[in-house]
């Protein structure tokens, strides 16, 4: 178990990389807190796995450090770092049974026979393979393999992080929840460094203390699932977070004042004078309709998903989601949205700005 | 659904069946007529049942040459599988160095097999071969027409200069298909070299290396033209493998009977072997997948 310690690192998989876009993973400090479970959030492509590969030593990044609790060990190999890892495919040894795929890691690092026996008992009770430690791991379904995969990442107690790149992908759904639920028991038992790569949402706010949402190659805001949902540092995430995503409104803001296309609100903060691409952000959770009050809308479809209604309506041309309580009535003359004060967010080309207290 | 009887389409398979009754069945019946006659020339032939398989059964000859026969397939086998392994862990996985491996590999692949035989048996002569003007220079005793030694040493080196290529190459595609992430799974269990190997590489590996052997041992267990070239079976009998024996008994000694039979055996041999190894390897294919 340890601090790792993401100093000025960045990779780029050309030999030469000329400019910032060259860079599958542009430059990024970083501190991952010794014990905490973190979510890697972001869409396809961002960089996640890259980063991952660079903390367990399967790439060598083109600049920066890694640091484990202050020591260097960006030249160190793999083994040397004594991490674990599962990837999203499942990767089994055909030719062992179950048993000794579990027993792989620990074989390797010279433990003791009576250890190992008790280990792999222990991890296989876990992801529910008790009965078929003795199997071939050759012929076992896709989700099994992915279930040894993960055993295998978990059978040694003392590595020093557990990276996981999207584990769940081939699982049945419901197994999905259980072995989640495995890892965040796993992490409260023994407290490893976790770090769990992902691109679904709920998977990242269920498992995780902290969450890293990437994009583009960039960490563009770590936080928790709260801090993601009410103030999302750059567009991305509230785009990313959230269903329906963050609405984005273009506007001018100036003082306390933003106005969209000639109608006028209140913010809750002083901006000052802004330039750029300007936009509000607005939850859909955060937005009301009323009948007569607040900016025009033309609502164009109410879907009714169970717990709440999602209205889809055109503001001033662009479309907004707003999400309305399940009992609440909509009815034709509704026809203007209001944001909740306290929940909107003032974007500058893309990022999160911080106003004055008014 | 009704099916439609036309028993007429047999005639589709006739051009086929005709072409291989006359290019096998036909020969192959031939020397099974041989085999169970005698003639004393003019052209006249008598009933002789199974005495020529009896005697053949009997016979030192064939069952020395069949001794050397797998001696020799033995021998290749044990060095060509491990070298071509090998050679295929060793190569360049990608890139420009990746397929000039690849070329240079096929090369000996591509020669005929009596250039191949021509090659070395002038290779290794002691007056104006390389091999051996450089051997006898350097004071080791080297003749591969007198001394047995020598003569197998030549007609192994050989085989495996011509061949170990293509265990090599198979072994390399079997490599390829292995997905990088069990490499990577691999550094993250610790695996040592070894272990990568024996549980990542080696298992990939199985089932063409089946085939590279199963072809090796077939082409092995019929050589004839690359050690005859070189050694012409000698020195005495010491590299008359099986089918330079049956050669030199069917046109040599003109024997048709008792080369038919042993040529029938002969091939019933191989059939045989070929057959077990299909065996095992569906059997182990079944078991495992």
């Amino acid at each position: 178990m340890a601090k790792i310690t993401l100093d000025n690192l960045a990779h780029s998989y050309l030999p030469n990389p000329k400019g910032e876009d060259d860079f599958a993973l542009k430059e990024l400090n970083h501190v991952w807190t010794d014990g905490e479970a973190y979510a890697l959030l972001g869409s396809s492509g961002c960089g996640k796995s890259t980063l991952l590969n660079i903390i367990s030593g399967l790439l060598h990044p083109s600049q920066g450090r890694i640091l484990f609790d202050d020591k260097d060990v960006t030249p160190a190999t793999t083994a040397a770092r004594n991490i674990a890892q599962v990837f999203q495919f499942p990767v089994v040894y055909d030719t062992m049974t179950v048993r000794d795929n579990l027993a792989f890691p620990l074989r390797n690092r010279g433990e003791d026979p009576s250890y190992i026996a008790e280990r792999v008992q222990k991890i296989a009770r876990m992801i529910g393979m008790e009965e078929d430690l003795n199997r071939r791991a050759r012929g076992l379904t896709a989700d099994a393999k992915q279930k040894i995969s993960l055993g295998r990442g978990m059978v040694r107690e003392d590595v020093n992080a557990l990276l996981f790149d999207e584990p769940l992908t081939v699982i049945d759904p419901h197994m999905k929840w259980e072995l989640r639920t495995q890892l965040k028991s796993l992490h409260h038992e023994f407290g490893h460094t976790m770090i769990y790569v992902t691109h679904d949402q709920t998977e990242a706010l269920t498992f995780a203390d902290k969450v890293v949402v990437m994009y583009d190659g960039r960490v563009v805001q770590i936080g928790t699932p709260q801090e993601l949902f009410e103030r999302p540092e750059h567009t991305f995430v509230g785009y990313f977070i959230g269903s329906p995503g963050m609405n984005v409104i273009p506007a001018e803001v100036s003082g306390t004042q933003a106005v969209v296309n000639g109608t006028a609100l209140t913010l809750p903060q002083n901006y000052g004078a802004l330039t750029g691409s300007v936009a509000l952000g607005v939850r859909p959770e955060f937005v009301n309709l009323t009948s007569g009050e607040g900016l025009p809308v033309k609502v164009r479809r109410v879907e009714d998903v169970g717990r709440h209604k999602i209205v889809r309506a055109d503001l001033f041309g662009k479309e907004i989601n707003i999400v309305a309580a399940e009992g609440q009535e909509i009815s034709p003359d509704m026809n203007h949205v209001t944001f909740a004060p306290d929940h909107v967010n003032v974007y500058v080309d893309d990022w999160r700005k911080e106003g004055a207290a008014a | 659904m009704n099916k439609t009887v036309n028993q007429k389409a047999w005639f589709l398979v006739l051009p086929v069946l005709i072409l291989v009754a006359f290019s096998a069945v036909i020969p192959l019946m031939t020397v099974v007529n041989y085999s169970v006659q005698d003639t004393f020339g003019q052209n006249q032939f008598f009933w002789a049942g199974l005495e020529w398989f009896e005697e053949m059964l009997d016979s030192d000859r064939m069952w020395a040459a069949l001794g050397r026969q797998l001696m020799f397939s033995g021998i290749i086998l044990a060095i060509e599988v491990p070298l071509g392994i090998f050679v295929a862990l060793n190569m360049p996985k990608s890139g420009f160095w990746s397929s000039f491996c690849l070329v240079l590999m096929s090369l000996p692949l591509l020669i005929p097999w009596n250039v191949v035989g021509t090659i070395w048996q002038i290779f290794g002569r002691v007056d104006i071969g390389l091999l051996g003007y450089t051997l006898d220079a350097l004071g080791i005793s080297y003749n591969y027409t007198q001394d047995t030694f020598a003569a197998w040493a030549t007609i192994v080196v050989m085989d495996v200069w011509h061949w170990t290529s293509l265990v090599a190459l198979l072994a390399f595609a079997g490599l390829k298909s292995i997905p990088d992430a069990y490499y990577q799974a691999a550094k993250i269990d610790q695996a040592n070299r070894w272990a990568v190997f024996r549980f990542i590489e080696l298992p990939k590996m199985a089932g063409v290396l089946m085939i590279a052997i199963l072809l090796r041992f077939m082409d092995s267990f019929m050589i004839y033209t690359e050690p005859f070239v070189v050694t012409g079976g000698g020195p005495g009998n010491a590299t008359t493998l099986l089918s330079i024996d049956l050669v030199k008994m069917a046109l040599g000694q003109f024997d048709l009977g008792p080369a038919a039979a042993f040529s029938l055996m002969y091939f019933l041999v191989i059939l045989l072997i070929s057959f077990v190894f299909y065996t095992v390897m569906t059997t182990i294919d079944a078991k495992e997948g």
